[in-house]
């Protein structure tokens, strides 16, 4: 149980929201561990490309495993682990151009085997770490590096995409809110099966929605995000897709699947233990080819 | 009497004429021959030109033979695109029903199809052919009688229906046969073996390797040729502690592996040119992150999507560099079936070893082959595992410029595997001094890769064939009848292509080294030359394997040149 390096040189810049995340991240874990009597180590931390990739160095306190691998593949890398390892709890950490741009092809085989794992997605609507490039999740018309005449293609939804793949799980949280989302990262951990908790985590340089996500009730600017009503059946995937369609962004438990959730290793270790064939030796498969 | 007998079976896809090949080859083994059996066809299910090949034989064999002694030829198309292959004296078996041969005393019309028909059992028009062909070649009826028996004798209510119908038309066939009065010189009769022998398929070979050498996890896309190595193991790596798994891509496999290998498992995949391709960025990540996974390469024609049922040589270069950036992926290739066997568990154990990726290069004609071989010295097997982090680094996971013990999630030594540059304990940087150091680390690591094998005769001489992978059987053969006819030629092999064991390229230094292989560049002479080789490629590219005719001579014709 080591501490964070602190030769890491690595900065995000003042105000960014993945700060907020990551006091949520490692609050989150505390928790879980307190709670299981379970140690840091059987935690892995996988992490995309971006910004919010750095989550995994930034971490304070004790370490988790981690994996900091290539762009868009954080979810592959965690059906790696998770199948091989079952035990061992997977929290994937992405922003929205890894998990939504050049990772998106991911998420579905994910969400349909219903692999056990937690992602938590940092969206600050831009390319922050190559310096301001437009993502899926910019708004229309907005002017950045690549986008000279302002985003003509439309803003991807998240919650839709996420909800038509198939995602269990989903929940939103803004980044500024510690203490819930720490709440909801570890409620999402505790899931037995694939979760999403989705963060607006605003980048202060280049697309700095901040003022946009709480609106200004004085100038009568609505704010973006709003807490989800009491009213909402989480477990009605109409009424979640009803709730997400619009351009504001709702805050709390979008979706959860209803009835049990059977996740991926327990389906294959149930469908094993159902067939009940024991695994041959190398020497009795080439027995059977004996020619006789 | 005759030591060799081969067959082809010629038609269209779904004509049933692989498989034909197939049984004969079976059927053929189990009355005690050597067989070895070669097929081709097209990207589809149905239609275009297709065919498979069996040659049976009283000795050991190397290759499918380049010549035929039969041809059955079920179209006009592939009578006239076969006959080229047929060896003077050859017959042919023809399709009745589908076309006439009017100028060809040696070719029998059978109508196969409307026999089995009309005999009730429609699906044993092959085994008429394969009857005929039997009785025109002087093989032993009985004993293809005592095959279908046990063959289909499975405990099942209708067995015995099945297996008369099937020996009835057998008999048919030979009756054919027997009425044309056509025939060839008898087949010697099969060997004794003192040994037991198994009759076993190359991605079979590779998969049971793999499962010897400890394979815990194996997660594929389908891609041809090397699916069948993915169904092989959906089917058989089934024990409570294993995993096999379909990705949604290469990419999600590649990428996959490494959270397996991170995690502490043994973990492979099997695939073709165009999943490593997709995989080049993902093998520079567990090169990277010093991480082990296996990837099987069964190589098929390139580029793009080329042809994906044939056979080629062409990935060896994009092997030992499949991504970007500095990196050298140990590359084993296995030429024969039994090497199969061995490359895919020595790839297992040289990745816990030198903790990193290590790539099998097989092709389509090694992993579809159905040869008989003894079966393998399983005394021989190794489970290597990598040294696993007890915690006396703490994390410092990457100190030190060789193998450092491997935290594995679970127990001490928390890390960050990165994909970027890191230092000692995983956390990204980009100074100078240590991406030096730790480039140095990761191919200083290779050295402990020391333990690769090869075989060298005739050494003295100025001359050599040095081939690689599927080719080896084309070359050994050419190789030996130039020996029985007195050239004075050098033999050296290795399927370790990654490092090359630096005695053989010693020995080779001063020679001049000729290079059959199945590609347009000479891409494995061009990797002997920059290692000072004085090589030269006879190259292929048609998407069949090398003729040993045809190779014996452009050799004799370069060493006398």
């Amino acid at each position: 149980m080591a501490k964070r390096n602190p030769l890491y040189d690595f900065k995000w810049c003042p105000g960014c929201g993945d700060f907020g995340v990551k006091v949520a991240l490692e609050q989150a874990l505390a928790g879980r561990m307190a709670e299981k009597n379970t140690s840091i180590e059987n935690t892995v931390v996988v992490a995309g490309i971006g910004c919010s990739g750095n989550m995994v160095h930034m971490m304070e306190g004790p370490q988790p495993f981690g994996i900091h691998g290539i762009h868009g593949r954080a979810l592959p890398i965690a059906y790696g682990i998770k199948s091989a390892r079952p035990d061992l709890n997977v929290v994937v950490v992405a922003g929205d151009g890894d998990f939504l741009s050049i990772g998106a092809e991911h998420i579905g085989p994910q969400a349909r085997r219903n692999l056990d794992i937690t992602a938590v997605i940092m969206d600050n609507g831009i390319y922050g770490l190559t310096k301001g490039q437009a993502s899926p999740t910019t708004e229309l018309n907005v002017v950045t590096s690549t986008t000279r005449w302002g985003k003509l293609d439309e803003k991807m939804n998240p919650f839709l995409f996420y909800l038509g793949a198939g995602v269990p799980y989903l929940v939103s949280q803004l980044s500024s809110r510690v203490k819930e989302l720490a709440q909801d990262i570890k409620t999402a951990m505790d899931y037995p099966g694939f979760s999403i908790v989705h963060v607006q985590s605003p980048c202060t340089t280049y697309n700095d929605t901040y003022s946009l996500l709480k609106g200004d009730v004085k100038k009568g600017i609505e704010p973006l995000a709003y807490p989800i009503g009491e009213d909402h059946n989480p477990e009605d995937i109409t009424a979640a897709a009803d709730l997400v369609r619009g351009r504001r962004i709702p805050i709390g438990q979008i979706y959860r699947s209803a009835g049990e959730s059977v996740p991926a290793h327990q389906r294959l270790a149930e469908a094993k233990a159902q067939a009940n064939i024991e695994q041959a030796s190398v020497e009795r498969l080439l027995q059977a080819m004996v020619i006789s | 009497m005759s030591k060799n007998l081969v067959v082809r079976f010629a038609g269209e896809g779904g004509q049933g004429v692989v498989g034909g090949a197939e049984l004969m080859a079976s059927a053929a083994a189990s009355g005690g021959y050597h067989v070895l059996t070669f097929s081709t066809f097209p990207s589809q299910i149905k239609g275009g030109p297709a065919w498979g090949q069996a040659r049976i034989s009283s000795e050991p064999i190397l290759t499918p033979g380049d010549y035929l002694d039969v041809l059955v030829a079920q179209n006009q198309y592939a009578y006239d695109h076969n006959l080229e292959d047929l060896r003077e004296g050859g017959l042919v078996v023809y399709n009745s029903e589908e076309f006439e041969v009017t100028d060809n005393a040696r070719a029998l019309g059978i109508p196969a199809d409307r026999m089995a028909r009309e005999a009730g059992n429609p699906l044993a028009s092959t085994i008429i052919l394969i009857g005929a062909v039997a009785r025109m070649a002087g093989v032993s009826i009985e004993a293809l009688e005592a095959f279908i028996t046990k063959r289909w004798s499975r405990g099942r209510p209708g067995d015995a229906a099945i297996i008369e119908g099937n020996i009835n038309a057998l008999r048919m066939g030979v009756e054919v046969a027997e009425q044309a009065g056509l025939s060839l010189e008898d087949l010697e009769p099969a060997p004794e073996h003192p040994e037991p022998r198994i009759l076993i398929r190359g991605y079979e070979a590779a998969a049971l390797g793999a499962m010897a050498g400890g394979v815990d996890s194996f997660i594929g896309y389908p891609i041809s040729p090397a699916t069948t190595m993915l169904v092989y193991m959906e089917s058989n790596l089934i024990g409570k502690d294993k995993f096999v798994g379909q990705a949604s891509s290469e990419i999600e496999a590649i990428n996959a592996l490494v959270g397996t290998g991170f995690a502490g498992k043994k973990v492979m995949t099997s695939t073709a040119g165009p999943g490593v391709s997709l995989m080049g960025e993902g093998l520079g990540l567990a090169w990277m992150a010093e991480i082990p996974v296996v990837v099987v390469d069964v190589q098929r024609g390139g580029p793009a999507t080329g042809l994906p049922t044939k056979t080629e040589q062409s990935d060896f270069a994009m092997a030992l560099n499949p991504g970007h950036g500095d990196m050298s992926v140990p590359v084993i290739a296995p030429g024969s079936t039994e090497e199969a066997f061995w490359a895919t568990m020595h790839a297992l154990n040289w990745a816990e070893r030198y903790q990193g990726p290590v790539l099998v290069l097989s092709e389509a004609s090694i992993a579809e082959r159905a040869q008989d071989i003894s079966m393998p010295d399983l005394s021989k097997v190794v489970d290597e595992r990598r040294v696993v982090s007890q915690g006396e680094q703490g994390n410092r996971r990457y100190a030190g410029d060789g193998i450092s013990p491997f935290p594995v999630p679970g127990g001490p030594g928390a890390y960050v595997a990165n994909a970027s540059e890191h230092d000692e304990q995983g956390d990204t940087t980009h100074l100078p001094d240590i991406h030096v150091t730790m480039t140095e680390r990761r191919f200083k690591k290779l050295e402990v890769l020391n333990d690769a094998t090869y075989e060298a005769e005739n050494t003295g001489a100025n001359d050599v064939v040095l081939t690689w992978g599927g080719s080896k059987g084309s070359a050994l053969a050419a190789w030996q009848e130039l020996r029985a006819e007195g050239v004075n030629i050098g033999w050296y092999y290795t399927m370790f292509l990654n490092p090359l064991p630096p005695q053989m390229l010693d020995e080779l230094k001063g020679k001049r080294v000729l290079v059959p292989e199945l590609n347009y560049m000479g891409q494995f002479a061009n990797h002997l030359r920059a290692k000072g080789i004085n090589a030269e490629a006879i190259t292929q590219y048609t998407g069949l394997p090398f003729k040993v005719a045809d190779l014996k001579a452009e050799i004799k014709r370069r060493v006398q040149a």
